[in-house]
């Protein structure tokens, strides 16, 4: 039986390795963007936020305009625009196509949206060999596993688990040295760009004036993907769309400076369709596919849309307290940290996992570092009203809501609110004498298991105000 | 009588709110704060139909909860120009959230925005209303301050405490390293993911012994709760004070 | 197509519009324009990019830089005609002329050193800027494990708010615009850096 969220959190704190590789490299991601996005580098940096919010709801709030321009462009520079409403779609397309162009082989590059459908596995039952070529993809797909981070998807692995990996699946002698580990990729997957006849690769942003996609990445993968193999599919969420290629004058700015706190990636891509006539290289095909797979219906919430600004940058995790601590295999569903935490109880439903947004201490550090200004808290606290309006109709967790009624209703009695708290001084804890307390019964050892509880005051502050302005104005016994 | 006060403000008549975390747990830090206004040349009122702000509920989902208590919030502190909390995380409730509880268009909603602007935190109040940063205190020690999160993040609030510990005579001040991190409350976040809060707490413990101060300042009652809590059940001889009770002490 | 239709009516509805419609325009794009002279942007440059930068005083200067460079090891070069007056096409290890699709490909891939002009270099954030076309393929510049990039000072731009003044829409140009800052690089192991993942480990930009 699967594990319980509970149960998945306490085995990765139990996990000393894991916290100690997760904190060393969001302390360095961390430190870059801090360094990065300060003052001295880029002055306006807060403004920038702004444009780039303001952007995507300019953007989002046309979808449907925008992704009609977006395909007209696409084919009038001779691509091919295919609708997935949602994964199942998705795959299918990618499988026509690939037999279509008689594929054996596809290579791939770092995708979310690819992950989100489970791609890799269905193009495998139908015979088509896949390469993750990103380095750390390919490292977690060598280990069977799943990317751990956005941006740094083995993250987790140390560089003799990688080595013993390499071993083991490439045949290579065991060498921990991580510029031998990179050779040894590299003349794998090189071999395999030059004979793959399909390329596969996800989308930072869909530039709807253009019909283009564009892509950033360091290692040159991407790049290798879209220009060797004769057909390129590029699968993007319908969310990417920004409208001008001069708006990436604002995002390319933020993008890598809070994903891996570099001014720019190695490369940027800004690519429309096949091979044009007097061009040398690229791709003889391209085909756009854009997924919706939940998205519209994030899309319809005027409150919630905003999750869907995202680009992707991975700063939240690299912020948030508890990611830090969890690491990604932890959160169920394809995204983890916080954005994970607000995008998968909108797209696979609020019962998928109810402890989701609950699984935060509202600390804001999300929202504060977020490049496009997506106000995560506030995305959490209206995920906490749905579950609960979904739980009380369906009546679950009865005895919470009952509970939180009559506190309600004490918190309206300011008289009775004061006796409770006499009742509870004089007679529930005798023994607490102003000692904090060590045990509490029930749920409420969840606090008392590491830390002591205050016992109450031997005076409620009402009742000392009181005898404080007595004491002042003897004989005028109104408080205030 | 030691007023701190520039004249005009001099009698700046204030309503307390204490929280009811500080009403029935740690009503000294209510009345270290009262003292401190008054040295300073206000006026405290104490309004006893107070009790809370409704956050717990709000935070936990409840909205009707949060807002029948929303509510009687309001009716209480009604025609108060001046509502000084010893809390960042009520602040930040009253600030930002009272409003959401409400119907959009109603007139509860249109008071909850309307008093939003008449709710400070005490070392915000200090600082930029009544522009006083030296209130005569004095502190023997080495202190070291957490930044709550909703203080730091919804208030914008980091220089004021600092400027006000600046000026306490004989009182150095430590920054911990990693700064701004959540303590790991949260409400009941503390409890329902208890381990995750209290391995968040360990960090946040670590970091102020090694400041080597012998106290630690915060101005959210809820944030001391829980590094007390901690301090107390490793037995650490680290102080955890209000900020208003290091200000009081002269 | 059932499944355009699809998708577009749940968009439409979701933002409560009806039928088709041409979005009304967004404001006008931020492109703030730094007025730096053409030193000021040059010593941002060399001083930025994460790769070499060599600063020729004359085109006989970059030539003899490139052969000393190129000498001895397999080359391909770009059909660029800056690379034809600096006369590297007729550097004895150099192949060039290659405008086949496969010859390309097996051509860079074959190549230690691949040569190339650029459309543009930025100054801040620094990097080169290079649109496919006869004269700039995309391979010469990616396949090889070393990068020459050759570049007319005067083409060199102050950022990107300047190259998306002057080039608004890249797709009416070429079905591929590349921004290369620096070499290909991870820190995928362990947070180690490591060059040379699977493009060029070395990138040198001359400049004339």
């Amino acid at each position: 039986m699967a594990a319980t969220f509970h149960e998945t959190i306490h085995v990765a704190l139990s996990d000393i390795k894991l916290q100690q590789n997760i904190l060393t490299a969001t302390n360095r991601f961390n430190e870059k963007r801090r360094e990065i996005v300060a003052p001295e580098a880029l002055p306006d940096y807060q403004e920038l936020r702004s444009a780039a919010h303001a952007i995507k709801k300019h953007a989002l709030d046309r979808l449907d305009s925008y992704l009609e321009m977006l395909e007209g462009k696409v084919r009038e520079h001779g691509g091919e625009v295919v609708w997935c409403p949602d994964g199942e779609a998705a795959v299918h397309a990618v499988l026509s196509i690939a037999r279509e162009n008689g594929v054996r082989l596809a290579v791939k590059s770092k995708s979310m949206v690819t992950e989100e459908i489970h791609l890799n596995d269905d193009l495998e039952k139908n015979g088509i060999e896949v390469l993750e070529t990103d380095l750390g993809e390919f490292i977690q797909q060598l280990s069977g596993e799943r990317p751990f981070h956005i941006v740094a998807p083995a993250m987790h692995k140390t560089r003799g688990e990688i080595a013993e990996l390499f071993a083991e699946k490439l045949g290579m002698a065991r060498n921990d040295e991580p510029t031998e580990l990179t050779k040894a990729a590299r003349g794998v997957l090189r071999q395999k760009f030059l004979e793959a006849g399909l390329g596969v690769s996800g989308a930072n942003f869909l530039i709807a004036e253009s019909g283009a996609v564009v892509l950033v990445e360091n290692e040159g993968n991407i790049r290798l993907t879209t220009s060797v193999p004769r057909v390129h599919v590029a699968i993007a969420g319908i969310e990417k769309v920004i409208p001008r290629a001069a708006d990436l004058a604002v995002f390319l700015k933020l993008l890598a400076r809070h994903g891996s706190g570099q001014p720019l990636t190695s490369y940027t891509s800004f690519l429309s369709g096949p091979r044009r006539s007097g061009e040398i290289n690229g791709p003889e095909k391209f085909y756009l596919l854009l997924l919706d797979n939940g998205r519209s219906r994030i899309l319809a919430d005027a409150e919630k849309r905003q999750t869907l600004y995202c680009i992707r940058c991975g700063a939240c995790a690299n912020v948030c307290p508890v990611y830090r601590r969890i690491g990604g295999h932890s959160y169920p569903g394809t995204y983890s940290g916080p954005i994970g935490a607000i995008l998968t109880p909108q797209f696979q439903g609020l019962g998928f996992e109810s402890n989701l947004p609950f699984a935060s201490s509202l600390c804001g550090a999300c929202g504060e570092v977020c490049p496009v200004k997506i106000d995560i808290p506030r995305m959490l606290l209206a995920l906490r009203r749905d579950v609960k309006e979904a739980e009380t109709r369906q009546e679950k967790w009865r005895w919470e809501k009952r509970a939180f009624q009559a506190w309600s209703w004490l918190m309206r009695h300011p008289r009775l609110f004061e006796w409770a708290g006499f009742f509870g001084r004089a007679f529930v804890w005798p023994e607490a004498e102003g000692k904090w307390i060590r045990s509490l019964p029930g749920p409420l050892n969840a606090w008392t298991d590491t830390r002591d509880f205050p016992p109450p005051a031997e005076q409620s502050f009402r009742r000392l105000w009181r005898a404080r302005q007595k004491q002042r104005s003897p004989g005028n016994g109104k408080s205030g | 009588m030691r007023g701190y006060l520039s004249k005009s403000l001099m009698g700046l008549r204030v309503s307390l709110f204490v929280t009811c975390l500080v009403d029935q747990l740690f009503p000294q830090v209510g009345l270290a704060m009262a003292d401190v206004l008054e040295r300073a040349g206000c006026e405290c009122e104490f309004r006893a139909e107070q009790t809370c702000c409704g956050q717990p509920a709000f935070n936990s989902g409840y909205t009707e909860e949060a807002a029948a208590v929303a509510r009687h919030f309001l009716k209480t502190f009604e025609g108060a120009d001046c509502i000084v909390t010893p809390s960042g995380s009520c602040c930040s409730m009253i600030r930002h959230h009272f409003a959401e509880v409400f119907e959009e268009g109603s007139r509860e909603r249109e008071t909850a925005e309307r008093l939003a602007a008449h709710v400070y935190e005490f070392s915000e109040f200090l600082l930029n209303v009544a522009q006083v940063e030296d209130v005569g205190a004095r502190f023997a020690g080495t202190v070291t301050y957490h930044d709550s999160c909703h203080a730091l993040r919804d208030l914008g609030i980091r220089e004021q405490p600092r400027r006000l510990l600046s000026k306490v005579r004989e009182l150095q001040l430590r920054e911990m390293q990693p700064a701004e991190e959540c303590c790991g409350f949260g409400g009941t976040f503390s409890v329902k993911l208890g381990e995750l809060s209290s391995d968040m707490l360990a960090g946040k413990i670590e970091a102020i012994v090694n400041t080597g101060a012998d106290a630690v300042v915060s101005i959210d009652p809820s944030c001391l709760m829980q590094i007390r809590g901690g301090l107390s059940r490793r037995e650490l001889p680290i102080q955890t004070l209000h900020l208003a009770e290091v200000l009081a002490r002269t | 197509m059932a499944e355009r239709e699809n998708i577009l009516h749940k968009v439409r509805t979701a933002l409560g519009h009806h039928g088709s419609s041409v979005p009304e325009p967004p404001s006008p794009p931020r492109l703030i324009v730094p007025s730096w002279s053409p030193e000021e942007r040059l010593a941002r440059l060399t001083a930025k990019f994460l790769g070499e930068t060599v600063r020729c005083a004359s085109l006989d200067e970059a030539a003899a830089f490139i052969a000393a460079r190129v000498a001895g090891r397999s080359a391909v070069a770009a059909n660029h005609p800056l690379l034809e007056r600096l006369g590297v096409m007729s550097l004895p290890s150099v192949r060039s002329g290659l405008t086949g699709r496969d010859e390309s490909r097996d051509g860079c891939a074959e190549s230690e050193i691949g040569i190339t002009g650029v459309d543009y270099a930025l100054a801040d954030p620094a990097a080169l800027v290079m649109l496919s076309s006869a004269r700039n393929d995309r391979l010469t510049s990616l396949l090889p494990a070393s990068h020459i990039a050759v570049v007319e000072a005067d083409k060199v731009l102050t950022g990107l708010d300047e190259l998306f003044t002057i080039v608004p829409d890249p797709a009416e140009i070429s079905s591929s615009m590349v921004l290369i800052g620096g070499p290909s690089r991870t820190g995928d192991i362990e947070m180690t850096l490591t060059l040379g993942v699977h493009g060029p480990r070395e990138v040198c930009l001359v400049i004339v």
